[in-house]
């Protein structure tokens, strides 16, 4: 009987023992670190791309609560007009635009292009937001409504002026997923509808899909692709192409520059996805960028 | 024998609940930084740092979140974890030091204390010794700590353009603030 409890104490004490030794031991950081596992954070993905735009197309990124952004954007002409006309740097059309986060989630803008004279107005919902941990949701999902109004005089000459006939509407879903660090993929299926078109064989309607991606190059430089992919193209202006674009973000500060090389002149939705012009087989490509400012409206 | 027994269970009992008394913690930590440059400040603020104390060794260790930091601007705060402190490459920042003017805090009452303390800090994946001082204050068996020191940015590697020298200050001011309370484990 003795002999049990001895043997037993002496368990107890090599327990007791080896407990103290591991208080003794043990690593406050190491400690920190198991107590915080215990947390169930939900970590959201941020920066899927650097600017709301992928290229031409809307990216899911918004302008954030409170900030209005400033966008400024040119296409030039054909670089293959050759030095006459500076490879189409005299040619420019310009869009200026001003977008507003009502909240994280919603962005309103509008904005006005030398292109066809138009004035548009558009929203934006962040509906889902990709994260990891508690929630978890493989990809960020935006909405985008835009109507857009040609200002162009006697748009149809020979007929009535009405001002519906100017107008063009674009729906957008945004479908996107920052993989890693470095890359995101996003894909844009989207309807577009004309209430007016060139000929009466020609569809008002489009329906096309946008594919785009970025890959980072270093904090600040990323290199982007997009292409949109019309799913038929027999009922649609055949002297259109879909549009193609290769270009670089560039980040300093409160700026984002985007540089990029593309077919497509037009700066919305209804022009590049559904008007673009430019035959690369012919070598039309032309030079294009955005800017966008920054400025914070209401502080958190 | 079975006194002995006792006496050898409760005491193992009372070690262990006092090396668990030994220390505070606090997973609501404030902590945040303000940088002060010619063209903007910067100020920025956490509430979810992790602390532990134990005041038997005065050793403590605090841990924070980089993508926890909040800013005044929505784009400050992607830069800084985009640019600056790398947040996908270093997720957290740390403090291991300790207290060393422990004999000067009585941890059993009330009161104030000014202490000193040293140890590493780690930002970006750079560590490098710090030493400052702050204020304890013991109140009801929770207490109550902060300090505040100058990070100097270089030394953590965390690299400032040309461009935005004018809005970044070149030394930081880092504030801490918590509430620790008894750790239970």
């Amino acid at each position: 009987m003795n002999k049990k409890i001895l043997t037993f104490l002496t368990v107890l004490l090599a327990i007791t023992f080896t407990h103290f030794q591991s208080y003794a031991q043990e690593d406050l950081l190491e400690l920190l670190e198991e107590e915080t596992k215990t947390e169930n954070n939900t970590e959201y993905a941020y920066a899927t791309f650097k600017a709301t735009r992928i290229i031409n197309g809307q990216s899911v990124e918004n302008t954030a609560g409170g900030v209005l952004s400033f966008i400024i954007a040119h296409r030039f002409g054909k670089i293959n007009d050759g030095f006459y006309q500076l490879f189409g740097l005299d040619q420019s059309t310009i869009r200026f635009g001003l977008e507003y986060g009502i909240t994280d989630d919603l962005n309103i803008g509008l904005g006005r292009s030398s292109f066809q004279k138009t004035f548009d107005f558009y929203g934006k919902y962040k509906l889902l937001k990709q994260s990891s941990g508690a929630k978890n949701m493989p990809v960020t999902l935006s909405l985008f409504s835009g109507i857009a109004a040609t200002g162009v005089e006697d748009l149809s000459p020979g007929n009535e002026d009405v001002f519906s006939s100017r107008l063009s509407y674009t729906y957008q879903l945004l479908l996107a997923r920052k993989f890693n660090n470095n890359f995101s993929l996003q894909l844009s299926p989207t309807v577009i509808h004309r209430n007016l078109v060139r000929t009466p064989e020609i569809d008002n309607d489009v329906f096309a899909t946008g594919i785009g991606a970025r890959y980072k190059l270093s904090n600040r430089v990323t290199l982007n692709a997009e292409y949109f992919y019309r799913f038929r193209t027999d009922n649609l202006d055949d002297t259109t192409f879909d549009a193609i674009a290769v270009g670089f973000d560039i980040e300093t500060g409160g700026h984002v520059f985007q540089l990029h090389i593309t077919n497509s002149r037009g700066m919305l939705e209804r022009y590049f996805v559904a008007e673009t012009t430019g035959d690369l087989s012919e070598g039309d490509i032309f030079f294009g960028f955005n800017i966008s400012r920054v400025f914070t409206i209401v502080e958190k | 024998m079975k006194n002995l027994f006792l006496t050898i269970v409760f005491s193992v009992i009372i070690i262990n609940i006092g090396f668990a008394q030994g220390k505070y913690f606090t997973r609501t930590g404030h902590i945040s930084f303000f940088s002060e440059a010619a063209l903007e400040n910067i100020d920025a603020h956490n509430n979810q740092g992790t602390c532990i104390l134990d005041s038997e060794s005065g050793e403590l260790a605090l841990s924070v979140l980089i993508k926890g930091f909040e800013f005044e601007k929505a784009l400050m705060q992607e830069h800084f974890n985009e640019n600056y402190l790398e947040s996908h490459k270093f997720p957290k920042s740390t403090f291991k030091g300790k207290i060393t003017n422990l004999d000067d805090v009585n941890f059993d009452g009330n009161g104030k204390y000014n202490v000193k303390f040293e140890g590493d800090l780690t930002i970006h994946g750079e560590t490098n010794a710090v030493s400052s001082a702050g204020i304890l204050e013991v109140a009801d068996n929770t207490i109550n700590a902060s300090a505040s020191f100058p990070v100097t940015v270089k030394d953590y590697k965390i690299k400032i353009p040309k461009t935005v020298i004018d809005n970044i200050a070149k030394v930081v001011e880092v504030k801490v603030e918590l509430k620790l309370e008894p750790y239970k484990r």
